[in-house]
Parts: structure tokens; C-alpha cells; sequence
């Protein structure tokens, strides 16, 4: 842009100058985060530490502080988002290939359900899980949380199956392949990256879920880090910033690792703006 | 919480099936086979999303309780938790900051902001675009826990708001306890602003550039273009994103229950909050669960709204 005006000019300075000021406004909040981590002495407001020590992440890691919650975290994430995946991948065939009296209906049904609260229904789904004796079980929470990112799921499954072409499988049905072998043989393998983007942000999202494991799990050992970030917060919280800061940012590394790998694959910003949140 | 993928329509379903004539039973067979696969999906969306809403609105109508007698057997008692709920004064304070927070953090907070930035960003050198764009992700994409910490670092009494503050001679106050719902309002526009500038980042994108420039060409200036052109080309996104932020609004839990945990008192309490404090803290399930039946009333007459306004491709 060589020809531009002086009054496009003053705009692009005007607006480089407002952007920076939110910019700051945004970032202060995670670089004390970040300079805390390697301050022993951290305070909660932003300074620059004395001097730059690893002290902190050396405390925080040990096998009760972050390797279990951490490996908790990992399990009921990754066991969630199989589970999610499997489950949608199913339920999106029928819904992509075939045209069904069901679905419509089904398709509503999901949509409603991507918008429901979930953290309203914490309370009464606290209550069931007593009833049916599966509080402080790790496979009910990764039950509920793979039915509360299934419905998302199951839309972003079906709209990745469609744009998959027909005729491969048509082929298949020619030579007599079943439905089910149609699906695991051809359309899985052909849908593989977009089956990695749902996994990704259904793993993201149960990663950084607190409220669900906080209220369904009890024992100590159970926890994700997650809440174990919470109760280490509730204990040495007063005193311990510094440490509280290189957990949370322990914690959070491979959940932002995992955001730019998809949005690197999805191509840039634009393609995110419909994805999910955790 | 959730947001729906755009979702290019015509990708013709139905290929499966030739239309040829065929004898009905031997039709509701197939479509029986056909539908199998969806078994286990409605197993789970049924077990773990229908069943804590039916036993949501069968639960407030009963006196269960965490602790004591009535927590074995629960019974009936009608309205009653309803009635009383009402009477609370802390309840309709409740909707009332669940209101304002709605309003100021969701519908202009992060929507007008969200809008500004992906506004800015069109006229701004690459290098501001990306190092902001990445701060204001960053918020967003943080496990919802550790974001909570660095608001609550911030707004401290100690933290760095005041100690920035101080700096330049203006003493600050305790946000948390003397303006805890201005401090949750700016930390969850903190966080979630990023949804509304990547929504608003990808309609001002399909904005064709000729009608803008036409208009400017007719004389038009920069927030006549904005008001009467821009902002009208992209309303279907505008009221999408309003919808959508409005229901993720509703249900932040973690970030009040972090920064201020509803207090002091219930004075950040927003009906989640209040829904957990009284389950949980003050073991009147019943309670907690009226107030969760109200919210997910509300929440469902969102999505209506939302979906009979979208339109949604489903078929």
C-alpha cells in the first residue's frame, strides 16, 4: 500500500496506539502469571523478580503436588474425548449418509443441547450421581463429561463427514461392505484430521473443566489438577504465589500447545470463531 | 461454552438411498438398522443430560436436603421451595446481579469490545494485530482455574491494579470486597472477549470491500460506514454472537467462585453461585435445585430464541 493517504495514515497510527493500550490491559494479568512462576519471593502484583530461579516449578513438581493430578487430568480428558469421539462419529454417519424420519428431530435435540447451562445443573446432577451411587467414581465423571461435549461433537462430526465425497463408500456398498465396515475402512481414514480437531477441543475442554470434577469427585487422590490447583490454593495459597503460579502455568502449557496445533491445521483465527470453549 | 461451527448447507444427505418402491416393512427395517449407530449417543445424551434435568424439576418439588432426616427419603412438598425461594431476599437480589452481569459483561462488554478489536485489527499494522491478538486469545484458551487466579492476582487488594495505581499517586480500593461485581464484570470481559473478536474478525472478513468503499467515495464518513453499512451487513453475526455469549455468561461458575466466591455476603453471588452456595455450603439441595430448574428454564428459552432466530441447516 505505497498510495496511501495521509488521513488513512493518522487512522492506521489511531488505531496501532488503542490497540496496544487494550493489548497491555490484556496481557498485564498473564505476565504476572508468567513472572511469577520464577519469582520465590512472588507477590500477587507484577514485578520484576529479584532474580530468575526455577525454585518455584522445582517444589511444585512432585508426584503428589502435580504428577498425579496432572496424570488424573490427562485421564479423564483423554478418556472423555474417546468416548466423545467414538460415540459421535457413530451417531454422525446415519445422520450424514442416510435421510431418516429421526433426524431432525435429533439434530434439534443436539443443538438444544450444545446451548444448555451446564454448570446450572450441577446441583441436581450432583443429586443423581448419589442416587446412582457414582459420586467419586472417575468413569461417571468422564461419562457426564463426555455426554455434556457430545452434542457439539456430534455437529462438528457431521459437518466434517459431509464435505467427506460419496462415492468411495458407494463403491464399498457395490462389493457388498456393511455399513459398519464402510465407516471404519473408508470415511474414518478419509476424516482423520477432522476427527483430531474434535478430539483436540473436546480434550481441551475437559482438561480445563473445574466445576464438574470439583463437585463428582472427592478423594484426594481422584482429583485433576484442576481442582488439586484449587485445594493447593485454599492451603499455601496465602503464602505460596509464586509456586501457584508455576503450577497453573505447568498445567496450562499443553492446552495452549494443543489450541495453536489446531488452529494452525484449521488455517488461522477466522476458523476458530465457531469452535468450542471449554 | 459452546458455539456452533459454521455449517455449510446442501451437503446432500440422503445419498444413501435410490427411491425405489419397496415394501414398508421391509423400509422400517432398514431405517431400524440405519439408526442403530445413533444408540449410544442417545444413551449418554439421555442418561447424563436428560436425566439431571427431568430429576432437576422433580427435585424442586421435593424437601431433599444433604444432611440429616430428609436425606434418605425425600417427599413432596409441592411449590413450597418455589414460595419460598421468592421470599429470599437473597434470590431476587441474585437475578438481579445475574441481569447486570449479563448486561454489562456479556451483551456490552464483550460484544462491543469484541467488535472494536476485530475493528482495530482491520486498520492496524500486522505486528499490533498479532501481538494483541495473541494476549486476547491467550485469555481466552487459559484453563478456566488458572485465569481465575490471574483475575483474582489483578483486582487484589495487593495486586497489581493497585500497585499500578499507587504508582501514579491514586490509591485504590479492596475491588474484591468494595466493587466485587465491577471486578468480576471486567475479569469475565477480560476472558471472553476473544469469542466475539474471532466471530467479528471472520464477518468483517466477508464484508465486500467495494460497498465500503463506495460509500466512502460518496462521502460518507468512518462511523457512517460503520453504522449504516458495516454494522448492518454483519447483524446476523451480531445477534448469533449476542446469543451465544449471553448463554455463556450465564453459566461462568468458576470465575466468581474464585475471585469473590458470591461475596462478601452474596453480593457477587449470580444464580450458579447461588445455586451451589445453597446446595452445597448451606445443604439445602431442594433450594439449590429450584434455582437450577429456574436457570435452565431460562438457558432453554435462550436456545428457542437462538434457534428458531438461526435457522440452523439441520436438514
Amino acid at each position: 500500500m505505497g498510495m496511501t493517504s495521509p488521513s488513512r495514515r493518522s487512522l492506521r497510527a489511531v488505531s496501532n496506539g488503542v490497540l496496544l493500550l487494550v493489548g497491555v490491559a490484556f496481557a498485564l494479568p498473564l505476565v504476572w502469571l508468567v513472572l511469577a512462576s520464577v519469582d520465590e519471593r512472588a507477590t500477587l502484583a507484577i514485578k520484576l523478580p529479584d532474580a530468575v530461579s526455577l525454585q518455584n516449578f522445582v517444589e511444585v513438581m512432585t508426584p503428589e503436588k502435580a504428577f498425579v493430578p496432572l496424570m488424573n487430568s490427562f485421564i479423564l480428558s483423554a478418556g472423555c474425548a474417546v468416548i466423545t469421539v467414538v460415540v459421535a462419529v457413530l451417531a454422525a454417519y446415519p445422520l450424514s449418509r442416510y435421510r431418516m424420519r429421526v433426524n431432525k428431530p435429533f439434530l434439534y435435540g443436539v443443538l438444544f443441547g450444545t446451548c444448555l447451562p451446564i454448570t446450572a445443573m450441577m446441583v441436581p446432577v450432583y443429586s443423581l450421581f448419589v442416587a446412582f451411587n457414582l459420586i467419586d467414581s472417575m468413569a461417571g465423571t468422564i461419562l457426564f463429561l463426555a455426554a455434556t461435549s457430545l452434542p457439539m461433537a456430534i455437529y462438528m462430526t457431521k459437518s466434517f463427514m459431509d464435505s467427506v465425497p460419496v462415492t468411495l463408500e458407494e463403491a464399498a456398498w457395490m462389493d457388498g461392505a456393511s455399513m459398519m465396515s464402510t465407516l471404519t475402512r473408508i470415511v474414518v481414514p478419509l476424516m482423520r484430521p477432522g476427527l483430531a480437531v474434535v478430539f483436540i477441543f473436546v480434550f481441551i475442554g475437559a482438561w480445563g473443566n473445574f466445576f464438574v470434577p470439583f463437585v463428582l469427585l472427592l478423594s484426594p487422590e481422584k482429583l485433576p489438577a484442576a481442582v488439586s490447583i484449587f485445594a493447593f490454593f485454599g492451603q499455601y495459597g496465602s503464602v505460596a504465589y509464586g509456586q501457584l503460579a508455576a503450577f497453573s502455568l505447568v498445567y496450562s502449557v499443553p492446552v495452549i500447545a494443543l489450541y495453536v496445533l489446531v488452529s494452525r491445521a484449521l488455517g488461522g483465527s477466522s476458523a476458530l470463531a465457531g469452535a468450542v470453549k471449554g | 461454552m459452546t458455539a456452533l461451527a459454521p455449517v455449510r448447507p446442501g451437503a446432500d444427505s440422503g445419498r444413501g438411498d435410490a427411491p425405489r418402491p419397496e415394501r414398508p416393512r421391509v423400509r422400517r427395517r432398514r431405517s431400524l438398522v440405519r439408526s442403530l449407530p445413533l444408540l449410544p449417543a442417545v444413551v449418554l445424551l439421555g442418561v447424563f443430560l436428560l436425566g439431571p434435568v427431568i430429576s432437576s424439576f422433580v427435585g424442586s418439588f421435593t424437601d431433599a436436603s444433604l444432611t440429616g432426616a430428609s436425606a434418605q427419603g425425600s417427599s413432596f412438598v409441592g411449590f413450597r421451595n418455589y414460595v419460598e425461594l421468592f421470599a429470599d431476599p437473597d434470590f431476587p437480589k441474585s437475578v438481579l446481579l445475574t441481569l447486570v452481569f449479563l448486561v454489562a459483561s456479556a451483551i456490552v462488554g464483550q460484544n462491543v469490545l469484541g467488535l472494536g478489536l476485530a475493528l482495530l485489527m482491520r486498520s492496524s499494522s500486522i505486528v499490533a494485530r498479532g501481538v494483541v491478538g495473541t494476549f486476547v486469545v491467550t485469555a481466552w484458551v487459559l484453563p478456566e482455574i488458572v485465569a481465575s487466579f490471574a483475575a483474582y492476582a489483578f483486582f487484589n487488594d495487593t495486586g497489581t491494579l493497585n500497585t499500578m495505581l499507587a504508582a501514579v499517586g491514586v490509591e485504590g480500593t479492596n475491588w474484591l470486597y468494595a466493587t466485587p461485581m465491577l471486578a468480576v464484570i471486567l475479569a469475565n470481559i477480560w476472558r471472553g472477549t476473544a469469542f466475539s473478536m474471532l466471530v467479528y474478525s471472520a464477518a468483517l472478513h466477508d464484508v465486500p470491500t467495494e460497498i465500503t468503499e463506495s460509500a466512502e467515495v460518496d462521502g460518507a464518513r468512518g462511523w457512517q460506514r460503520l453504522a449504516f453499512i458495516t454494522v448492518p451487513m454483519i447483524r446476523r453475526s451480531i445477534s448469533t454472537n449476542l446469543m451465544l455469549t449471553t448463554l455463556q455468561t450465564l453459566s461462568v461458575f468458576t470465575l466468581i467462585f474464585v475471585m469473590t466466591g458470591g461475596g462478601p455476603g452474596t453480593d457477587s453471588s449470580t444464580l450458579p453461585v447461588l445455586a451451589y452456595q445453597e446446595a452445597f455450603q448451606f445443604g439445602k439441595l431442594g433450594f439449590g435445585t429450584a434455582i437450577a430448574t429456574i436457570l435452565l428454564l431460562v438457558g432453554a428459552l435462550f436456545s428457542i430464541v437462538y434457534l428458531r432466530a438461526l435457522k440452523p441447516e439441520v436438514d
